[in-house]
Order: C-alpha cells, then structure tokens, then sequence
C-alpha cells in the first residue's frame, strides 16, 4: 500500500508538470491568438502575409516535429531554452495558430452595422476595436477558445520526447516499475478528465459573464 | 445668405462598373432642413453614406463647414485625406441609420455617453447628465439603465438619435430612420424628429420614404433618380406642383400606394 502511496506522488508530480504546461502555453496560445488574429485582418498586406504565414505553418506540421525543432534545433542558432520553455512554446505557437482564426473568424462576424455605428460617433480605429467590436467578438471565441484548451492540455503529453516528466510519462514510469498498466492508467485518465473539465467549467462562467446583456441579441 | 455649411461639387461615385452618382451639385445652408426623396436605387441614402465617411468618393469634391471633406492641404498641395483628417471632419457630422445600429453590449446610458468620453474626453459626470437629459428629451429618462435588446424599435431609434445628439453635430444625417419600424411605432420617432427641428439650428439631412414627413419637416426637397437630382424645391411646390414626369410619376406611385402627400 505505501508503494501505491509513492506511486500517486510520482503521478501527482507528473500532473503539476501538465497543469502548468496546460496553464502557460494556454496563455501564449492566447496571447499569440489576438496577435495573429489581428494581424491576418491588418490593413497592411505584409502584417497579414507573415500572419498567414504563421498560422498556415503551425497548422500545417506536426506539434511533435515543432517540439523537436524548438527544442533540438533552436538552440544551434543559440536561444537555448529548458524543457519546460520548449514545451510551452510549442503548445502555445500550436494552439495559438489555431486560436487566431478564431479570433479572425469572430471578429469579422460583428456586424458591419457595428463598425458603421463607431464610424458615425467619431471613434477611433483602437477604440472601435477596444470598446465595440471586441467585447461583442469575445463571447464568439469563447466556445472555441475552451474547445482549444482542452486540445492543448491532451497534446501537453508529447513533452516526454524532450525529457519533461509530465503525467503521461510518470504514468510510463509506474508502470514500467510495477508492471502494473491499470493503476497508473486509470488514474492519469481521470485526471486528463477532471482537468478538461474543470476547463470546460471555467469557460462556461466565463462565457456566461461576457454575454450578459446580450440575450436576445443572438 | 451666409456660406453653405455642406457644398458638393460634380460627385461622382461607383461601385464597380456601376455609377450611383453621376455629376452631382448642390449646397446645404446652414440650418437648413432638407428632405432627399426618391425611388429605391437614386443614389440618395448613398450620398448620406458618403458624407459620414462610410463611402469614399470616386471623383469631384465636398466641402463641410468649409473645409474639403476628402482632400486635405499638405506641403501645398491638396491630396485624398487620410483617417486623421477624415476623424476630425467627423466632428461636424452625426448619423441615424435605418436600423439604429446600437451598441448591443452598453446600456441604453453608455450607448449615449461612450462616445462624447472617448472622444471628446468628456468626464462620466458631464457625459451622464447631457445624456439624461436627451433621453428625457426623446421621452425615455426612465429606460437609461436598459439594454438595447429590451427596446422596441422606436424606443431603439429614439436612443440613437439622442446618441447623435450628444456629440453635438452641426449637420445630422437621417438614413431611412422610420423604415425598419412597425407602422404604429413610425409616429413617435417622427414627432421626436419634428420638435428637433423646430428647436434646434441644426442642419439636417433626411432620407426617407415618408412623403408627408418630408413635407412638415423640410425648408427643400430634393426628387433625385439615377443619382441626378430632377426636381428640386420647398416642399408645397414639389409636391403640388412637379415640374418634371420623372417627379410626377413617382408621386403618383407613392399616392397610389395610399400615402399622404
């Protein structure tokens, strides 16, 4: 029983590495996601070509192949980054290419009438942006950014091939030790699923705050 | 007569192959309540739209309280206007669109006050107490806290005009302000429109489908089609007497269609 003990604290270990993999590359992907996302609709051409650019390559390969590339290839050219750093980037540049479209996509679904409206009361090009469009955008991207989320924190588990010891790998470990596939496997699954959906729970009260007043409207 | 606060000077604008506005001229004078009536596709709501900057033109010239509204002076030279000389022309100019255009997000109150804030730097106190005061004015002091959603049409378009109002525009423009509304809704927007008006000096533009609004409401009506203005002149004689068959069959469609003239 005490080996068990041990075992769930190796797990244990492994999940924190996947909740704070989750937590920042989520927040790069995000970060990443308005960036991108603005710049695909920027009135300037080379702002939406390198944009596109962006999007359309870390769409377009394999997490795992970025992940090498970040991590085995980036340093050569001297920005040496620790595991954890690579990992995130990765997730975060992945999903956040991912997120631009969505921010795109929900931007332009704001009705014209609305940016006509801005125009007619005298605001600026920011602050139609900033006070307008993006507090009606946002609770379109919400669905998809939470459906995004829970994608990055099950792609977390590819970061063993760069030696980080998330919960996927701790499991490979216990097992390999115990012999024992059920224990350590039941257990990871159920926390993947209590993670995704305390995501899933956060983003539905989020969702719900930034559509209030706007029943009825949609 | 003082100079014109709007003059427009062989307008041309297209969209496409496709000309709306062939060689237009006219002036606006200051205080002047003009009606722009006409049949769907004469190019009248398109000439709002370009005076509010929702349009570019394709070629002749507008001047607004004296200014050229698409050129700007630069090393002596005149040249197309950018986004800074088109925002601070803006400030002459307020907009009512046909179907109000509301910021759906903002109470009945920040839909008003948001922009004189943002862009006059107008404290939240002032902001709040001259949008009180036209809600009051347009007869909803007691919806300030509503949302848009819980309006009906006209009570929506009564808001819109007094978010126009708050930024204290020398001209306003009306897009079609009564045509998405239910017909027994059209009475409260016209009659807010009417003491307007009367009230103010305000230059106003209408646009509408409303013959015998234009009729209590304008100094001029201006009979456009095919973006050329046909007939032009007060109200009791364009309406009574037409000079022109373009003017003359359209109003009889229009009465044949059992509106008032």
């Amino acid at each position: 029983m005490g080996d068990w003990a041990g075992y769930l604290t190796l797990i244990l270990q492994g999940a924190w590495v996947t909740v704070e993999l989750t937590l920042m590359g989520s927040a790069l992907a995000l970060v990443v996601a308005f960036i991108a996302g603005l710049g695909r609709i920027s009135r300037h051409a080379w702002i939406r070509w390198l944009a596109t650019g962006y999007i359309e390559f870390f769409r377009g390969t394999s997490i795992f192949v970025q992940l090498f590339w970040i991590y085995f290839v980036l340093p050569m050219t001297g920005a040496e980054l620790t595991p954890m750093q690579a990992g995130v980037m990765a997730l975060g540049l992945n999903v956040g290419a991912y997120g631009a479209e969505v921010v795109r996509g929900a931007i332009l679904a704001v009705p014209r009438d609305q940016h006509e409206a801005c125009v007619a009361v005298n605001l600026t090009r920011f602050q139609r942006m900033r006070h307008v469009i993006m507090p009606q955008a946002l609770p379109l991207m919400l669905p998809t950014f939470g459906n995004n989320a829970i994608e990055l924190l099950k792609a977390t588990s590819v970061v063993s091939l760069i030696s980080l010891s998330d919960m996927t790998f701790q499991a490979q470990v216990v097992r390999s030790q115990t012999g024992s596939t059920l224990m350590p496997f039941v257990t990871i699954l159920l926390l993947y699923f209590a993670m995704s959906s305390a995501i899933s729970f956060g983003m539905r009260r989020l969702e719900r705050r930034v559509t209030r007043g706007l029943d009825g409207v949609r | 007569m003082d100079q014109p606060i709007i003059r427009i000077q062989d307008l041309r604008k297209s969209f496409g192959t496709l000309t709306v506005i062939d060689g237009l001229n006219f002036d606006v004078m200051k205080g002047e309540k003009l009606a722009l009536i006409g049949p769907s596709g004469s190019g009248k709501t398109t000439i709002l739209r370009i005076l509010m900057t929702l349009e570019g033109i394709s070629g002749g010239r507008i001047e607004v309280c004296g200014e050229p509204l698409y050129h700007m002076q630069k090393h002596g030279a005149e040249v197309p206007a950018d986004e800074a000389h088109l925002h601070r022309m803006r400030r002459h100019i307020g907009m009512v669109f046909q179907h109000f255009n509301l910021f759906p997000h903002k109470s009945v109150l920040q839909n008003i006050t948001l922009a004189p804030m943002l862009t006059k730097g107008e404290s939240r106190t002032v902001a709040e107490k001259r949008a009180r005061e036209l809600l009051d004015m347009v007869g909803l002091a007691d919806k300030a806290d509503y949302m848009p959603s819980q309006l009906s049409g006209g009570q929506k378009q009564r808001v819109a005009i007094a978010r126009a109002l708050a930024l204290q525009p020398q001209i306003m423009l009306f897009d079609e302000v009564t045509s998405a509304l239910d017909p027994e809704l059209v009475e409260e927007v016209l009659e807010v429109m009417k003491r307007l008006a009367a009230e103010t000096d305000m230059t106003m533009l209408l646009v509408t489908h409303e013959m015998g609004f234009a009729r209590d409401f304008a100094d001029r009506v201006l009979f456009f089609d095919k973006g050329r203005i046909v007939e032009q002149g007060p109200p009791a004689q364009l309406f009574t007497a037409p000079q022109e068959d373009r003017t003359k069959s359209f109003l009889r469609k229009i009465i044949a269609a059992g509106q008032r003239v």
